[in-house]
């Protein structure tokens, strides 16, 4: 269970992340770290998605 | 979620068929169908809509979008043949921009969670490689920026040589923000065969979508770069609170400038940007848009762009393209993700619409 939300930052059990997961799910990439809720890094390229936390370090789409 | 796990609902519009063929003004007189007077003047003689006309195509009830969008697609089938120009976009210096384009994640003005970020070289040639396997013939190389600086030209320059360097002759494409004429120039000499420079909106709505420069500035570029023999492409975002009638003064005003291309987005309400609370463009609307560009554009290249997932779905793109559309930007955009490109391709298959090769662009 991810702590925070990859698209709002907020905690996850906090509020009603459905529109947030329809987003992640349709056109965006994650913007805040899962765990910590850091904003990270993103690079989106025409295939995939790059995204950097400075303390998690980075996730991909692939 | 990875991108090709992506599931866009299907949101296909529903229109039945349609009624008298007529519209009335208050007093009773009828005015002649906008649709038969299209039909003749673009479909016949190739000559846009006025911008009355084009309004009046806006505010066709929704049992008449269906005879819009067909005529749309006969007029793109007649002046414009039946290849689809596919294209690839990438973000190569993303957020912190100075501007404040209301509708942009990458503002450095407004609280959005979009972080700055340069790709690099290697990046770059990565995503224009990707983009030529999709069979696509124009590249666009985008900056988050007012305008290049001198470390912002290197990089495309170096971008540029290196993505010829391996191989690759995809046709190139930049978005890089108002240009002096000496930058148009060495734009020119890299090869860039095409500039994006979208005016976004109406003329007379635009001081509410931006205020750190001017909609003339913006026109005082793509001038440029037409006069240069640069490729022109501007378009803008639908719903972004224009009312109809902007929406028409904005296809008049593109239609003044015969740009080689229209990209045609729909607002994506993004985080933390002033408009993050607007209401997705409904389908209905999308659609007459893209109808009414068609007709004030008849031989432009008209491109599905950004927003097209949230407002259109899978069915709804299909509409879109049998209703004026003959270009579309696959894959992800600049910020936000789209189809996977093999989804789009395979719809232009299904729907026996060729792509553009890029012996036919040359």
């Amino acid at each position: 269970m991810n702590a925070f939300c990859s698209f709002c930052g907020r905690e996850t059990d906090a509020a009603d992340h459905t529109a947030c997961a329809r987003r992640l799910q349709l056109i965006d990439p994650p913007r805040f770290c899962a765990q910590c809720a850091r904003r990270m890094v993103v690079q989106v390229t025409p295939a995939g998605w790059t995204a950097r936390c400075s303390r998690h370090g980075e996730i991909s789409s692939t | 979620m990875p991108p090709d796990e992506q599931q866009p609902e299907s949101k296909e519009t529903t229109l039945t068929a349609a009624p008298e063929r007529t519209d009335r003004h208050t007093d009773g007189d009828v005015l002649e169908d906008v649709l038969e007077v299209a039909r003749e003047q673009v479909l016949e003689r190739g000559e846009g809509l006025t911008e009355e006309q084009v309004l009046r195509v806006l505010q066709l009830p929704d049992e008449r979008v269906s005879d819009l969008l067909a005529l749309a697609h006969e007029v793109r089938m007649r002046w414009c043949g039946p290849e689809v120009e596919v294209e690839g976009i990438v973000s190569l210096k993303t957020g912190g921009c100075p501007e404040d384009c209301h509708f942009c994640s990458q503002s450095g003005q407004f609280p959005s969670p979009v972080r700055s970020a340069w790709l690099d070289v290697p990046g770059l040639v990565r995503a224009a490689r990707q983009t030529a396997e999709t069979g696509a013939t124009e590249f666009c190389i985008v900056a988050a920026v007012r305008g290049p600086d001198a470390r912002l030209l290197s990089q495309v320059r170096e971008g540029i040589a290196a993505i010829r360097a391996d191989g690759n002759d995809i046709q190139i494409a930049c978005s890089l923000g108002m240009l002096t004429q000496a930058q148009v120039d060495e734009l020119v000499e890299m090869g860039v065969h095409r500039y994006n420079h979208n005016l976004e909106t109406a003329r007379s709505h635009f001081p509410q979508v931006v205020t750190t420069h001017s909609w003339e500035e913006r026109w005082d570029t793509l001038r440029m770069v037409r006069d240069a023999g640069m490729e022109v492409c501007c378009g803008g975002i639908i719903g972004m609170g224009e009312t109809l009638e902007q929406r028409a003064e904005f296809a008049v005003q593109l239609a003044s400038l015969s740009p080689d291309e229209v990209p045609m987005n729909f607002l994506i309400p993004n985080p933390g940007t002033p408009y993050e609370n607007y209401p997705v463009v409904e389908g209905p609307d999308a659609l007459r848009a893209v109808g009414a560009f068609r007709l004030a554009l008849p031989r432009t290249i008209l491109r599905f762009a950004g927003g097209r997932e949230l407002t259109f779905g899978d069915l709804g793109a299909k509409q879109g393209m049998l209703g004026g559309i003959n270009a579309i930007i696959v894959g992800n955009y600049l910020t936000n993700l789209g189809r996977p490109a093999a989804q789009d391709l395979e719809m232009l298959d299904d729907l026996k619409m060729p792509i553009k090769a890029l012996s036919q662009t040359l």
